[in-house]
């Protein structure tokens, strides 16, 4: 593991070795695009992440690799009546019934969702 | 062109790592809880009060992070249970490996409680689990109060908050109850204890909750057992 003192430069050191795991099952062909979830809830800053990994490829064997960053909302789905919702504000309250205790079903992604692969 | 899916976790080395620690820690009864907070919150203060507070025989080791320095390990050694400093040397988080790598030596079975003091930070530690059964951020009064809702990843993953330095209050602008309210607004239901690292205020309360955890955590281990 990479020891670089700027997060998301951590983070795409981990996505590149993902990248290139995936590379050695498909000698065949060869990986142009990756696709990531970021969840809001995630800590991770979507524009420091694309910086960091271009960065992170230029002048590599990787560096016409595109990384496709995808921001997932923080989703609440209601105990009540179950009706799902986005979370604005940090307001928890079902927009529906109006029931408070609904739970977060998503926002915590980091993670890899594709890889597209060119033969 | 094919478009084939992954569905893995970007720090997924990091997660397997993190589980691996969680199932012997588990196995063995073990509670291991991860502090978490801006520099200066009075992380290693809290865990000199607590150390101080805790019967000789208590089975408690530390684990403190930090990029540089072995000045933490050199506060926390004087109260006679095993610590080790973990300097990072630049990187802003400790994840699981060096977690794994720091346990050597140690004889974990003769351990109930495994404290990691985390390097002050409230961004990137939120991203790496280390296998602890509980992360604890810290806030401090001499802080926003906003900053849960400036950095609500790690007050939604953490299950206590300890609002630290409480017996400054009179003395800065810091308004206690907003500060909770926003926690609770990011982290809905989310314990929150008052502590003074200086006057002692809250320790009670917080050496309580530790307990009680540490029961919790034996309890699974007996359950599993019969």
């Amino acid at each position: 593991m990479s020891r670089t003192a700027m997060h998301e430069l951590g983070i795409a050191t981990s996505i590149l070795e993902c990248v290139q795991v995936e590379a050695q099952r498909h000698p065949e062909g060869r990986i142009t695009k990756v696709g990531v979830k970021i969840g809001e809830l995630s800590g991770v800053d979507r524009d420091a992440l694309q910086f960091g990994f271009e960065v992170l490829i230029k002048d590599t064997e990787w560096e016409l690799l595109v990384l496709d960053l995808e921001y997932v909302p923080r989703m609440q789905r209601c105990s009540k009546c179950a009706y799902e919702f986005r979370m604005n504000d940090f307001d928890p309250q079902c927009p529906l019934c109006g029931d408070l205790s609904t739970k977060c079903i998503s926002g915590e992604e980091l993670d890899i969702a594709y890889m597209e692969v060119e033969s | 062109m094919n478009r084939i899916a992954v569905e893995k976790k970007v720090l997924n080395e990091n997660q397997v790592l993190a589980e691996q620690l969680r199932e012997r820690y588990r196995q063995l009864g073990l509670l291991c809880v991860n502090l978490i907070s801006a520099p200066g919150s009075g992380k290693t203060a809290l865990l000199e009060r607590t150390l101080e507070r805790m019967d000789k025989g208590t089975r408690v080791a530390v684990l403190t992070g930090d990029l540089q320095t072995e000045n933490d390990a050199q506060r926390l050694a004087k109260f006679g249970f095993p610590v080790k400093q973990i300097t990072t040397g630049g990187t802003c988080h400790l994840d699981a490996k060096m977690i794994g790598k720091h346990l050597e030596g140690w004889k974990l079975e003769e351990l109930d409680l495994l404290i990691v003091e985390n390097v002050g930070n409230l961004v990137c530690p939120s991203s790496y689990d280390l296998g602890e059964d509980a992360k604890i951020v810290l806030l401090s009064t001499t802080e926003g109060e906003d900053k849960p809702l400036k950095y609500p990843s790690i007050f939604f993953k953490s299950e206590l908050m300890l609002l630290t330095k409480i017996d400054l209050l009179p003395y800065v602008p810091f308004k206690a109850d907003v500060a909770r309210e926003n926690a609770r607004r990011v982290h809905p239901n989310m314990e929150i204890i008052d502590v003074s690292s200086t006057t002692g205020e809250g320790l009670d309360r917080w050496m309580q909750w530790l307990a009680a955890r540490q029961a919790k955590a034996r309890a699974k281990l007996q359950s599993v057992g019969t």
